[in-house]
């Protein structure tokens, strides 16, 4: 049951979180005082350079790793442990490619011990929906890279988590691929009502998709600036992902990003 | 002119659409061109092979070398039917046969369960690591006399089979082991798997493919490792015939011996691999 309180409450909350690795040979600092919070439907997306501790940001969240110190809620429960709650998408679609499209999609349910029945039901029915009804009972290899990727998002989907954490998803496509996915995947995770983090190194991917940017420094990673996107220029309804990247706003937002992340530096 | 007819097949693939392709001349040419070097492989192999055996019974009748020494193809022909009808090749044939094929299952069954212990736990594998490699780099057979001594005439060619192909078994699978993609594995952590369901829907099927490598170096090893221990402590076996036929000098034995070893090695090596065509296949690898 979604109570007044629990609509209001951010999905997730980041208080002052602090990671180290340790291995032998050295300690990292990976990330220093992170704060953040998302509330439920909202679209982030988060850029930043090479190494700076997005993934790790992610892992956090998704109960994978336990911060050094601060603390992580979801849903106004303090993360220990990965919940269903949480989807998580990597950058290879990391499917088993000993599995049928179908199988890989329901090893979250199998996993969980949900009803296997009423799994297999909504996993058709994602399948069907991202155009891969005939490529259920194909194994992965018989697939093209933007199918995987939507085999893999819809094992993502199938246990219907609340949140999904998107690790740069699109960057093993080619461009074309990557543009046509973003618009579809856009469209079906706003028609799903889902609250999303994506991590991404593509700044135009990251404006034309996400309502809110926001930008991480180097290592040790902190949250520099964050932007709240918008094209009023498109009207009252978000323009698709494409249509973004033709709006007046997407290449003011586009140049500012890109002088925060100080790219040439890095080189 | 004959216009000729273009024959074409249909593709039942699941991934391709069944489609009439027809093939151009050059491709004809190419395929039959493709057809004529697997005929002139196979020629050669089958050449190769008559010619060994000609020299060899050339060899000894033209008085180039000892015929004590090398018997001829027509002697081994005759021992091996001779053996053959009295039933004694087959009995001794069987023995070898199924010695290796349980030493092998064994040696496979521990090097498995030996290798997710060592997965399982990282510690253990750190302070057994430098014993595992000593031990696979020392010479088994070094061992023959001691199993016999210790285990008895049956127990001891088991023994022996197994110990010749356990260490390599358990050092190929925990390379595998410990190469499957670790994305998979935080993949099912992601979904609350346990230890065990890590090992079994992940680790396990991700190592198919070095189970089937590692199967193929088994295969051989044990048969090895049979045969020696039947050189040892044997009454059966073909192990037993070699060393029997060299003692009374009866070259024919034991070249049919020898030959029924290949012929093993052969069946066995056939097997598995059609084994790893079905089991890749199903996997789509
Ligand atoms: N398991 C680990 N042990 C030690 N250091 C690590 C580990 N994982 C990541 N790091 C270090 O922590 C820092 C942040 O890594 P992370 O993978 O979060 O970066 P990222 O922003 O996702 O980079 P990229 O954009 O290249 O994916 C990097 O400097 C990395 O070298
Ligand atoms: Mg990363």
């Amino acid at each position: 049951m979604i109570t007044p309180a629990m609509r209001t409450e951010p999905v997730v909350a980041i208080r002052d979180v602090v990671l180290h690795y340790f291995s032998p040979d050295r300690e990292t600092l990976a990330l220093s005082n992170i704060s953040l919070e998302v509330s439920r439907g909202e679209f982030v997306a988060i850029v930043g350079s090479s190494g700076c501790g997005k993934s790790t940001l992610l892992s956090l969240i998704s109960g994978l790793i336990k911060p050094s110190r601060g603390d992580i809620y979801l849903e106004g429960r303090k993360v220990s442990a990965p919940s269903p709650r949480a989807g998580y998408m990597f950058q290879k679609d990391t499917l088993l490619e000993w599995r049928t499209v179908l199988d890989n999609v329901l090893i979250g349910a199998e996993l969980l011990g949900l009803d296997r029945r009423a799994a297999r039901q909504r996993a058709e029915d994602l399948l069907r929906r991202y155009g891969l009804g005939e490529f259920m009972h194909s194994l992965p290899h018989q697939l093209s890279g933007g199918m995987r990727q939507r085999a893999a998002l819809a094992r993502t989907l199938c246990p219907d988590p609340d949140l999904l954490l998107l690790d740069e998803p699109f960057s093993a496509l080619d461009y074309q691929t990557r543009l046509a996915l973003s618009d579809e995947i856009a469209a079906i995770l706003r028609n799903e009502q889902k609250t999303i983090i994506l991590v991404t190194h593509d700044i135009g991917e990251a404006i034309s998709m996400a309502d809110r940017v926001i930008v991480m420094s180097r290592r040790p990673g902190r949250i520099k600036v964050e932007h709240h996107i918008s094209y009023p220029s498109a009207g009252p309804q978000r323009p698709t992902p494409f249509e973004a990247r033709k709006c007046a706003e997407f290449a003011g937002y586009f140049q500012t990003i890109w002088d925060e992340l100080d790219i040439h530096e890095m080189q | 002119m004959a216009s000729e007819t273009v024959t074409a097949e249909i593709s039942h693939s699941e991934a391709s659409p069944s489609v009439m392709v027809p093939r151009s001349p050059a491709y004809q040419a190419y395929l039959r061109a493709l057809k004529r070097r697997a005929y002139a492989i196979q020629a050669w192999q089958v050449g190769l092979l008559v010619a060994f055996l000609i020299v060899w019974e050339i060899a000894p009748r033209a008085g180039w070398v000892n015929p004590m020494l090398t018997s001829y193809p027509s002697a081994v022909a005759r021992t091996f039917m001779a053996m053959l009808e009295d039933g004694s090749l087959l009995m001794h044939t069987w023995v070898t046969f199924s010695e290796t094929v349980i030493g092998f299952v064994g040696g496979m069954a521990l090097g498995i369960a030996c290798a997710v212990a060592l997965w399982w736990s990282p510690f253990v594998h750190r302070v057994l690591d430098p014993f595992i490699v000593v031990v696979n780099a020392m010479p088994k057979i070094a061992l023959v006399p001691i199993f016999y001594i210790w285990l008895g005439d049956v127990a001891s060619i088991y023994a022996m089979a197994i110990a010749v192909s356990l260490f390599v078994t358990i050092i190929m699978l925990y390379t595998g082991f410990s190469a499957v993609d670790p994305d998979k594995i935080k993949l099912v952590r992601l979904f609350g798997a346990s230890r065990w369901q890590v090992l079994s829907k992940i680790v396990l099927p991700s190592s198919v493919p070095t189970m089937i490598s590692t199967l193929k170096v088994n295969v051989g090893l044990a048969l090895v490792g049979v045969v020696v221990g039947e050189f040892q402590a044997a009454k059966a076996g073909l192990g037993y015939l070699i060393t029997y036929g060299s003692q009374i000098f009866q070259m024919n034995l034991v070249m049919t011996a020898i030959v029924v070893l290949a012929a093993i090695s052969s069946v066995l090596f056939i097997c598995i691999q059609a084994l790893e065509a079905i089991v890749l296949r199903r996997s789509g690898r």
